[in-house]
């Protein structure tokens, strides 16, 4: 009754290869939209939107990437963490390569600064996809994770990237367009969120194009898909290259403006697991997926780590933290068995129920 | 789905909803709020666990004997990070607010004080960086806000150098000599590689640089090439899990242990009773001294633990890292002091109290009458420099505890304030800011 589309007519190919073929979907994405655009940044506390709403958009972005490469192209990969490296280093470059030219006021626009380090990310994700031609399933696991030791290890121990920054430290620029310097929590928030929204339209784009059928085919067999006509050296590559400028984009953000400063160990091991276990637990091939997988792995931890003293139960930090750990893991299972492709699929069996409701068939 | 499960779906996701809200301040006597971000967990949990206690149990002992500070009562809140950058930062977010806003951060970690420099320019809360952080940050007039104290890590390199140069007989003597520097490779260890740099050139000590690979728990092929490399002295730059295997290795390859330093994050009673006998004779530096001989120590004692002398070892109460932490807390505790002197109100804000941290004049009277004679050095920042002179000490681990075995060690400034000013003058030009006044 709620979610039903009967007597929506589609009179052209135009409407029917709409994003959002159904007014439901439209006016919900419509009232998301504008939610996070003018009631989060009005309402919420700057400790919700800078804490955790922007580090969640931030982390989602990168899931976005990831799910590009492993949900939809197949290919499983562990460098997410030095993906978002090289994007938050090259970015640190291009703006400072500016102010060595003349002083503190970058030449190069804050948003091209960002885009360029998603293109370089872009390149050094091809350099490490080439194996990818060769080599599948676990053992291309391994080959990305030498990506992500290498990549860490050369941001460390080249001093060139760090502008000879004794510690390796790198310091963020302040974020400034036209003139117009984001500063408060909201403001970088609504920054973030436009990059975010902008580049999931994007994505979401992609995988419904030529490009996106052609990666899911390799996924579902790459024989298949070669004879009947993809090139298995330009899709696996290209997947490798659109999700690699995802994630270096996200760790553009991640530096500039969620940090505002980050070291190369922000972008370790753990980083690209925790990415991986978003896209897992959010849903192989699945924008929306990715959304609900950052959410989990990003909120949940905070939101359990603020139960305890919010309830009034006076226990020490540590055990709340370990309080914190054992909840969590236990619900990774749980999700795990009981949804095993994902939460996004919930929302997809909510349609369906929706759909026939008050029946239940 | 049926309508009460709907109802009840609302209502669930109300109740989730709920801890994110921050409560609303409480507003009735005047109160000091202290929030603390502290790692009892994680793999830097055994530095962790003593620097929170200390200052947990110093702030309750405050408040037990003088019923707050100048008559406000001090509230101490933890949040658990457990060394991880993201969380620090949240935690700062979560308790900044609170209790009519925080007063300072002691984050004990050099990623979330990186992180949280900028962060605390924009909210006015002072940092305290005592002993680690941003080197560049003793630049008051770049950092109005980051507190490092005493010396920083280019100060401790400084004075160690001089530590050694004495045991050979002058700085003369320490040419062709040959010092390898082990160090974690991370933001913290790298920040000792400039200067020890310098020094070599112009002393003309020949140095080899081991970088040690996070966590540095495994580290034989390291030693091995210090081995070969037969130092002279070696001095370390660790943290957590790496300063005990280092110095079991260093034991193994029979390296005369009175000729290996850490630094003062790598001399602790955590770091020297898991490697056993091996540790005989090690020596670091350090800034506060150990053991029960202070009354603020003997104060905790009697007012927290009510003479339960077990119950308090098991808090680490006289370790080197709890007494470091105590005596942070007392220059904060002056710090608090001198703002209310000269603001006139009880509870101060973080603005007033970063001018009663650039006025303090711990010197030996005031370390006398604040308890801390003879525990750690004397201090006097100003808002231009935010070190404010003090230096440090060399122990060593005998029979299973820290004694000193140094005078006072200062640091060499004509090396180190210029590498300061060059660092933070470029912090100042890559972030497009201008230095503050101090008239």
């Amino acid at each position: 009754m709620f979610y039903r589309e009967a007597g929506q007519f589609k009179s052209s190919y135009k409407e029917d290869q709409a994003i959002f073929p159904i007014l439901q979907d439209r006016v919900g994405i419509a009232a998301i939209l504008l939610f996070a655009y003018i009631a989060i940044p009005f309402v919420m506390s700057d400790y919700l939107i800078g804490a955790i709403m922007t580090p969640f958009l931030i982390l989602a972005l990168a899931a976005i990437g990831l799910n590009i490469l492993t949900g939809y192209a197949g290919q499983i990969s562990l460098g997410t963490g030095a993906f978002m490296a090289v994007g938050a280093f090259s970015a640190y470059k291009f703006a400072t390569f500016s102010i060595m030219l003349g002083g503190a006021e970058a030449t190069l626009p804050l948003v091209v600064t960002i885009l360029l380090a998603g293109v370089v990310t872009a390149i050094v994700g091809i350099m490490f996809g080439i194996p990818s031609l060769r080599i599948k399933g676990f053992y291309l696991a391994v080959a990305t994770l030498a990506a992500q030791f290498f990549i860490e290890w050369l941001l460390v121990k080249v001093g060139w990237f760090t502008n000879y920054s004794p510690s390796g430290v790198i310091t963020a620029p302040p974020l400034v367009i036209l003139g117009f310097e984001f500063n408060t929590p909201a403001e970088k928030y609504l920054f973030t969120l436009t990059f975010v929204a902008a580049m999931a339209l994007l994505a979401k784009n992609l995988v419904r194009s030529h490009i996106g059928r052609g990666w899911m085919a390799i996924r579902d067999m790459d024989i298949a898909a070669e004879i009947i006509g993809f090139r298995p050296l330009q899709t696996k590559l290209s997947a490798f290259a659109v999700s690699s400028f995802f994630c270096g984009v996200a760790g553009a953000l991640w530096a500039f403006v969620h940090l505002g400063t980050v070291e190369p160990e922000a972008f370790g091991i753990n980083r690209s697991f925790a990415i991986l276990f978003m896209v897992i637990i959010g849903g192989m091939g699945s924008i929306l997926g990715s959304f609900i997988g950052a959410a989990f792995i990003t909120l949940l931890p905070i939101f359990l780590n603020n139960v305890p003293p919010l309830i009034g139960w006076n226990i020490g930090v540590d055990m709340i933290a370990h309080l914190e750990f054992m909840i969590f893991g236990v619900l990774i299972i749980f999700f795990l068995i009981v949804e095993p492709h994902g939460l996004a699929r919930l929302w997809t069996i909510g349609k369906e129920k929706l759909r026939s409701w008050p029946f239940p068939y | 789905m049926s309508l009460k499960k709907f109802v009840l779906g609302v209502v669930g996701a109300a109740v989730l909803a709920a801890p994110f809200t921050t409560a609303a301040p409480a507003m009735a006597e005047d109160t000091l709020y202290l929030p603390k971000l502290v790692y009892r967990t994680g793999p830097f949990a055994p530095g962790g666990i003593p620097t929170a206690n200390g200052a947990a149990d110093y702030w309750a002992m405050i408040n037990e004997r003088d019923g707050g500070v100048g008559g406000a009562r001090v509230i101490h809140e933890e949040c658990e990070f457990g060394y991880n950058t993201d969380r620090g930062v949240e935690c700062y977010e979560r308790t900044k607010g609170n209790h009519n806003g925080a007063l300072i951060y002691q984050p004990y970690s050099t990623g979330v004080t990186y992180a949280l420099a900028d962060r605390t320019r924009t909210d006015k809360i002072p940092l305290m960086t005592m002993g680690y952080g941003r080197a560049d940050a003793g630049i008051g007039t770049a950092f109005p806000w980051v507190f490092p104290l005493m010396t920083n890590y280019w100060g401790q390199g400084t004075g160690i150098m001089k530590y050694i140069a004495k045991q050979e007989g002058g700085l003369d003597s320490v040419k062709d000599k040959t010092i390898a520097l082990v160090y974690l490779d991370i933001a913290y260890g790298k920040e000792s590689l400039p200067i020890f740099r310098t020094m070599s050139e112009k002393f003309g000590f020949k140095l080899k640089e081991y970088p040690v690979t996070f966590p540095g728990i495994e580290q034989k092929a390291t030693w091995l090439q210090v081995r070969r490399a037969r130092p002279d002295y070696i001095v370390m730059w660790g943290w957590g899990a790496m300063n005990a295997s280092a110095i079991k290795e260093a034991a193994n390859i029979r390296f005369d242990m009175s000729k290996f330093i850490g630094n003062w994050w790598a001399g602790a009673e955590q770091d020297t009773i898991p490697a056993g006998a091996a540790a005989e004779g090690y020596k670091s530096a350090t800034f506060a001294n150990a053991g029960f001989d202070y009354p603020v120590i003997k104060d905790i004692m009697k007012h927290v633990y009510k003479g339960d002398a077990d119950a308090a070892s098991e808090k680490n109460i006289g370790q080197v890292l709890y007494n470091r932490s105590v005596l942070t807390q007392v220059f904060i505790h002056a710090g608090i002091l001198k703002a209310q002197e000269k603001f006139g109100v009880k509870a101060i804000n973080g603005e007033q109290l970063r001018w009663g941290l650039e006025n303090i004049k711990m010197d030996a009277a005031m370390n006398e009458k604040m308890g801390i004679g003879g525990m750690g050095p004397e201090i006097s920042p100003t808002c231009a420099d935010h070190v404010g002179g003090g230096g440090f000490f060399i122990q060593q681990w005998k029979d299973g505890k820290f004694e000193v075995v140094s005078d006072v060690l200062t640091p060499m400034d004509d090396l180190v304030l210029p590498a300061m000013q060059e660092a933070a003058d470029k912090y100042l030009k890559d972030k497009g800011l201008e230095p503050v006044s101090c008239n």
